[in-house]
């Protein structure tokens, strides 16, 4: 059943399959260690794709493409922290209506882009390095953001581990009324985190409608926000884990469309539902109440208020 | 004397106000280098709104400070802090988790990197006699061990003057004593301590100076070594006080306890909460048991495992010889139980719903408040309103959300709803917390009431002194065990502390408990 799977290939293509879920899960991350509960990473995620796809096909320059994918996905976070942070809106809601909210409005920005190419982004060129048996291909045929989202997690990690701007963070998701107190500006600093998990989920899904895809069509995330979701609690709120994560559920899409073609007996159905299966599970093991044995931050969700 | 020492800070007519309530009006007092200075008053009096304000957390809305002579208006912490003021707070400002070393770099202004701060934190520690471990987490210290943390992050940071907010009520008294040693060798070497408390005891021991607070107001000022303790009580309150009376006890001629635990252990559902191991105690009828110890000990599992809120197996919990360990609250309130846990707002009491709401979620069972399953509104209103005359709840009306009442006024409500359904066995767990000295006292004599008429009770609270009061036997819950109960009568401060396990983590500081 597997002999038609190239394994060099398929790991490649893993690699590939899961910069979008990965840029997403790590800037959720960083919202939730700061304490906020963002569920609206799939309406950011669309909104970059669109605003990405955008982007590049009006300027021709795939990198502008993803910066544009990344602007848009912060503007809609934007709307998310105003809500959250300024007006106490429940978290949990605003976040689900976000999804709903950049759903419509991708498909309508979308209108009249429908069938476009988008310019293409060229593998980094390693020249000879790409030539080495099974570890070319797996290493060094990728482009520029499949390497950038390995460094981000990297950065990421160094940043809440071993920095003060780390530490205020996670003091801030771990107990805002302390930090609150020690004064440290709890809105603020939430606010930053948000811009960025808005940025890494717009980024991700302009990666989908630039590279992965390539090109537009409505819905074109499909459900890549909700798996991001549960790739950071999977990874219980590590960075490097979310790398792990990632790779695991883009190795089952990759796995599954690879079972599809290799013609597979078991139904093509089962197949494409497995990730979001998964995806279930994990999220049912969030909300168990168990979260807080998965190192979950303490304040993840609750609005902050400050008396003065 | 301590007028000879230059004045550190002074505070000339501040006053601020929130809808609705004065929090402080017109207040003046000054504070000289070295001097250990006492805010005074009740809970509510105002007190930790004005160090708020000295602290930046709270600006004024009139009036001026000066600090070493020179106008002083923090917009922030980070610009109190830099002047020189530090502030442990009343309820702590840590991480449960984060390490000791990541805590105390979170507030300062500029901490050295974190392996010289962890060798800094060990250094200070050991010169002031506070044990500490810069690599353990938080929230697996005791709240003795805590505090330290808190403190020496003041310490790190060279104050002139260091604020401690309500600093004792969660410690046992050797932590106490160690506690008041540090600061009288801070204060030795010039630092300035303002020290918010309503224990007067430990004011006369401590304190040069007292400013005594009253509905916002300075109603007074003192050296508290020249005054009883029922003085400054009294100037505090503005009423001179009377002590809980006891009714006669009746021999009830029981064949049970009315309350029989045995070898209760169970599993904390709480994070970083206490499992209660093989706790064992009896309570007959017309006893009131008080249980005591530091919190985060067992108090709040206990609580929970006496509603029924976590179930446990049978023969653990027994009313009158019957098993009732595998109920729920509701069936455990049809055989007499009433139950009011510590935390008002979310736990004893929904805060988003109206007082005539609440009063039905517990009182539905005993005060028969349905009808063929609906709710039976106005009997619920007429209980409520009940409840409120009695226990002279400050309120608009019962249809005002319980999240609208001050602490003290909810509490007052809350416990007023448990005692008036007329129970058998009554489970409370710190009943006075936040409630003003008058109002507490009408509480505790309500509690010996409902005992003189039959009721078994058993009082969880930190409050040595009111337990001493009302209670009949007197045990000590620490680190999840209970001691043995002993009578109240001839029990000394002493034996006490060390039913309560002494001063936590000062032998070995690095041994995890």
């Amino acid at each position: 059943m597997f002999g038609a799977i190239n394994p060099a290939v398929l790991i490649a293509s893993l690699m590939v399959a899961s910069v979008p879920i990965m840029l997403a899960a790590l800037g959720e991350l960083v919202v939730e260690k700061s304490g906020v509960l963002n569920l609206g990473v799939e309406g950011m995620m669309i909104i970059g794709a669109i605003c990405g796809f955008i982007t590049a096909v009006t300027t021709g320059s795939p990198l502008l493409g993803f910066a544009g994918g990344a602007a848009g996905g912060a503007a809609l976070a934007l709307i998310f922290a105003v809500l959250t942070q300024s007006l106490l809106a429940n978290q949990v809601a605003t976040g689900l209506a976000l999804t709903l909210f950049g759903l419509g409005l991708s498909s309508l920005m979308g209108q009249g882009y429908n069938g476009i190419k988008p310019p293409l982004t060229a593998a980094v060129p390693f020249g000879p390095l790409r030539d080495i048996p099974g570890l070319g291909r797996i290493l060094f045929s990728h482009d520029w953001v499949v390497y950038f989202s390995i460094l981000i997690i990297a950065a990421t990690w160094y940043v809440l581990k071993y920095t003060r701007t780390g530490l205020i963070i996670r003091a801030v998701g771990e107990n805002h009324d302390a930090a609150h107190a020690l004064g440290y500006k709890v809105n603020r600093i939430r606010l930053a985190c948000i811009l960025f998990g808005g940025a890494m989920a717009g980024m991700g899904g302009a990666y989908i409608s630039l590279i992965r895809v390539p090109q537009w069509t409505d819905g074109i995330t499909a459900g890549a926000g909700w798996i991001a979701l549960a790739i950071v609690v999977f990874a219980s709120w590590k960075p490097w884990r979310v790398l792990i994560g990632a790779y695991l559920f883009g190795g089952i899409t990759v796995l599954q469309l690879n079972l599809q073609a290799a013609g597979s007996s078991i139904p093509v159905e089962y197949l494409s539902m497995s990730p979001y299966l998964i995806t279930i599970l994990v999220l049912v093991i969030m909300s168990s109440g168990k979260g807080r044995t998965l190192n979950a931050p303490a304040a993840l969700g609750q609005n902050f208020h400050a008396t003065r | 004397m301590t007028s000879a020492k230059p004045v550190l800070l002074s505070v000339e007519g501040i006053t601020k106000a929130y809808p609705g309530v004065v929090a402080n009006a017109d207040v003046s007092f000054q504070i000289h280098q070295g001097e250990v200075h006492a805010l005074l008053g009740e809970n509510g009096a105002g007190k930790s709104t004005l160090v708020k304000m000295i602290y930046g957390l709270v600006k004024p809305d009139q009036g001026r400070m000066t600090w070493r002579g020179a106008a002083y208006a923090p917009s922030e912490p980070r610009a109190a802090r830099a002047a020189g003021v530090a502030m442990v707070f009343q309820h702590f400002s840590l991480f449960e988790a984060l390490n000791v070393a990541e805590n105390v770099a979170l507030g300062m202004e500029n901490p050295p990197a974190l392996g010289a701060l962890a060798a800094k934190i060990t250094q200070v520690s050991e010169a002031y006699g506070l044990p500490l471990d810069p690599t353990r987490m938080v929230g697996d210290l005791s709240a003795g061990e805590r505090q330290r943390v808190e403190i020496i992050r003041c310490l790190l940071q060279d104050p002139k003057l260091l604020i401690m907010d309500e600093p004792t009520s969660v410690l046992t008294p050797q932590e106490v004593d160690i506690l008041f040693k540090t600061l009288r060798q801070l204060a030795a070497e010039g630092t300035a301590i303002l020290y918010i408390s309503h224990k007067l005891e430990e004011i006369r021991a401590l304190c040069d100076e007292a400013t005594i607070l009253r509905r916002g107001r300075v109603v007074g000022t003192c050296t508290p070594r020249e005054r009883t303790a029922r003085e400054m009580a009294e100037m505090m309150v503005g009423a001179v006080l009377t002590p809980p009376e006891r009714g006669a006890k009746k021999d009830w001629g029981d064949n049970h306890p009315a309350l029989e635990i045995t070898n209760l252990s169970v599993e904390s559902p709480i994070p970083f909460g206490t499992a209660l191991k093989a706790v064992s105690f009896t309570v007959q009828r017309g006893e009131v048991l008080g249980i005591a110890g530091v919190a985060g000990n067992g108090q709040d599992e206990l609580l929970l495992a006496l509603s029924g809120e976590i179930r446990t197996a049978e023969g653990m919990v027994k009313a009158t010889g019957v098993s009732v360990g595998p109920l729920g609250p509701n069936d455990r309130r049809r055989i007499g139980f009433v139950m009011a846990p510590e935390d008002r707002l979310g736990h004893a009491a929904a805060p988003d719903m109206s007082l005539v709401e609440n009063a039905f979620l517990t009182g539905a069972v005993r005060k028969g408040l349905t009808r063929h399953g609906f709710i039976d509104w106005a009997a619920t209103r007429d209980f409520a309103d009940r409840i409120i005359k009695a226990y002279d709840v400050r309120t608009p009306g019962s249809h005002v959300a319980a999240r609208a009442l001050s602490g003290g006024n909810l509490q007052k409500f809350v416990i007023g709803r448990e005692l008036s359904q007329s129970p058998d066995v009554i489970v409370i767990n710190q009943p006075t917390w936040g409630v003003d000295a008058a109002a507490a006292a009408a509480i505790r004599q309500a509690i010996l009431d409902r005992a003189t008429e039959g009721a078994a009770v058993v009082v969880i609270s930190q409050d040595l002194d009111e337990l001493l009061e009302i209670s009949d036997s007197f045990a000590v819950l620490n680190a999840g065990r209970l001691t043995a109960p002993r009578p109240v009568k001839g029990l000394t401060i002493d034996q006490i502390g060390l039913m309560m396990g002494g001063a936590h983590g000062m032998e070995t500081a690095h041994v995890p408990a």
